[in-house]
């Protein structure tokens, strides 16, 4: 479990985290989303005991990054955005290396390095010079590297930044497997839709302050605003806007004339949405379809975001 | 049990070191350096006809000038060793991850200098061979042969350590460069120019009877000279040197002493700082 309380990171008189309050149960699938500069990659370091907060604390399965470091480091796997790899080593003497400088004896190293290649589908190129790794390949070692002291705990830092489609794709389906192996996973990206996809729950990070946090759902709802509607009639299309503008939770209405469509905000309960439908039916407007416009997650991360980009 | 004092940072480099190119170029360059003046002193010394011969006491002036040598060959590649140790871990952006490992400060700065060490030792293991010739023409004793190399490994340890301090301290391999080279020159040649400028003002200050006593008392004329490995070498090699130092100065404590005080300190400081600021945005060094 996860626990970040009131974390705050200053640098002179720059915040780039503040007053972060987080809870992520064991299990649990959490993406940071949020734009270049947020403070998900500060959080990330803070987590990964790389940084101290300038105040607050993160709790890692009831350890404090902040008091007990090397406790945090036996239950953590970190993936940094950006990572090099030694050049002359091979994959698996990558991942004995780091297998070994988590304290595993050389009989456990052997029994791990072989499983983990094959999780991250690598068993291949075991004796292949990592730095003649493709990308996508480097990333899944970086991942498998993450894995070999068995921590609870993934920290993922944009995995998936600078892969072509078909590497996603397979970062995404071994992250599937590890969420299957109960692992908590705490990963980012500025790419929202990704997230949704394999993740239980979303905190949206903006100027270094968590703007929202729930499941996919609860977020797009909490972030769309208001919803936008259309309404195609048979004629009439000007005394159906008379109609609309009396509405006093309509707004911004417009008349789409070669479509025969009336396309406004509103901003009502759902209940006020279905009196004004009625309302519509007997004040005989003849109201062919009515349809909710649905804004993709790209639309709600361009909206979140574009006020980070003004500021 | 062996797990306990195994390093893996030190087991990495060594695979990494031993696996380059560059480390192969680099003892091929240091043993044809060697062989070049060997052979050049052979050669000058037997009147470039083969047929000469070669006493014990110019047997022990290419030992003392081969030391002289291997000593400045060493001042010269362990910066080039040490001083990228940490920074380019950094700019390969594999020090993240190492940090991130249980491994602690302590462990990564000693493996990093214990690898480069080792290639340091075996540089010199590499050159015994052209050192025994100095044996086969008599004239050293095997106790000064052994000085001379626990000579160069406590030179090689200090100067290896303030080279890792700065690889930790600065972000950059090449200001780290900079600044170990800028060290190792302060240590071999401006303790030197010190100790000569020391030594003049002493004679002059004499000459001129402005010294208020007639026995000379230069302790930092002295310092300078205790800490430069030139003149260590020196009075190891001839010792009336040493006598003739100590009568120059007025302090009768051998310069060795101090010599190993100094460097031993130079270590474990340079050593303290790199491991303390090996996590320098960690409050704890954990």
């Amino acid at each position: 479990m996860i626990e970040i309380q009131g974390l705050t990171k200053k640098y002179g008189s720059f915040t780039a985290l503040d007053n972060l309050n987080l809870k992520v149960e064991e299990g649990v699938v959490f993406g940071f989303v949020g734009a270049n500069g947020a403070g998900k990659s500060t959080t990330f370091s803070i987590l990964a005991t790389l940084l101290s907060p300038t105040s607050g604390d993160a709790l890692i399965n009831g350890k404090s990054v902040v008091q007990e470091p090397r406790e945090v480091r036996k239950q953590i796997g970190y993936m940094p955005d950006f990572f090099g790899v030694y050049d002359q080593l091979k994959a698996d003497e990558y991942l004995d290396f780091y297998g070994a400088s988590y304290g595993l004896s050389s009989s456990e190293r052997e029994v791990l390095i072989p499983q983990l290649l094959e999780l991250v589908n690598l068993t291949g190129k075991r004796y292949e010079y990592v730095d003649l790794l493709s990308r996508g390949m480097k990333q899944r070692l970086c991942l498998a590297r993450s894995l070999i002291h068995d921590p609870k705990v993934l920290i993922l830092d944009e995995p998936a930044s600078g892969l072509d489609p078909r590497a996603r794709v397979e970062m995404r389906d071994i992250l599937k497997h590890l969420k299957s192996m109960g692992k908590t996973i705490l990963i980012s990206s500025h790419i929202l839709p990704e997230l949704a996809e394999m993740c239980d729950e979303i905190g949206v990070i903006d100027n270094g302050r968590l703007i929202a946090h729930g499941n996919v759902a609860t977020i797009q709802a909490q972030l769309q605003g208001d919803k936008r509607i259309i309404v195609k009639v048979i004629n009439q299309l000007e005394r159906a806007r008379a109609f609309f503008e009396e509405d006093p939770h309509i707004s911004s209405i417009e008349l789409i004339e070669e479509r025969n469509e009336i396309a406004f905000s509103y901003r009502g309960k759902p209940e006020d949405q279905v009196k004004l439908l009625q309302k519509a039916l007997l004040a005989e407007i003849p109201i062919y379809t009515l349809t909710e416009e649905e804004k993709d997650l790209e639309d709600v991360f361009m909206a979140i975001t574009k006020g980070a980009d003004t500021e | 049990m062996m797990n306990h004092f195994s390093n893996p940072v030190l087991l990495k480099e060594l695979k990494l070191r031993f696996r380059a190119f560059k480390s192969f170029s680099g003892l091929m360059f240091y043993l044809v350096v060697l062989c070049i003046f060997v052979a050049g002193f052979l050669l000058v010394y037997t009147q470039f006809t083969g047929t000469g011969f070669f006493r014990p006491s110019e047997s022990f002036a290419m030992f003392a000038v081969l030391s002289m040598l291997q000593m400045g060959l060493v001042m010269f590649i362990t910066p080039g060793l040490t001083a990228g140790a940490i920074s380019t871990e950094r700019e390969k952006q594999t020090l993240n991850i190492l940090l991130t490992t249980t491994q602690s400060s302590s462990q990564i700065i000693i493996g990093k200098l214990l690898s480069s060490v080792a290639f340091l030792i075996l540089l010199l293991i590499a050159g015994l061979p052209l050192y025994s010739l100095v044996f086969l023409f008599g004239g050293v004793s095997p106790s000064q042969l052994i000085t001379i190399f626990l000579l160069y490994l406590l030179t090689l340890i200090a100067i290896g350590s303030i080279g890792i301090m700065f690889s930790t301290i600065t972000k950059k391999t090449i200001v780290s460069m900079i600044a170990t080279y800028g060290a190792m020159i302060f240590l071999a040649g401006i303790t030197a120019f010190f100790f000569f400028i020391g030594m003049s003002m002493e004679q002059m200050s004499m000459a001129q009877g402005t010294s208020t006593n007639q026995t000379p008392f230069s302790p930092i004329t002295y310092f300078w000279a205790s800490i430069n490995p030139g003149a260590l070498m020196l009075t190891i090699l001839y010792p009336d040197l040493a006598t003739s130092l100590e009568s120059l100065v007025g302090i009768s404590l051998p310069i060795w002493i101090v010599y190993i005080i100094f460097y031993c300190l130079i270590t474990i400081l340079c050593l303290t700082i790199a491991i303390r600021k090996l996590r320098a945005n960690m409050k704890t060094n954990r």
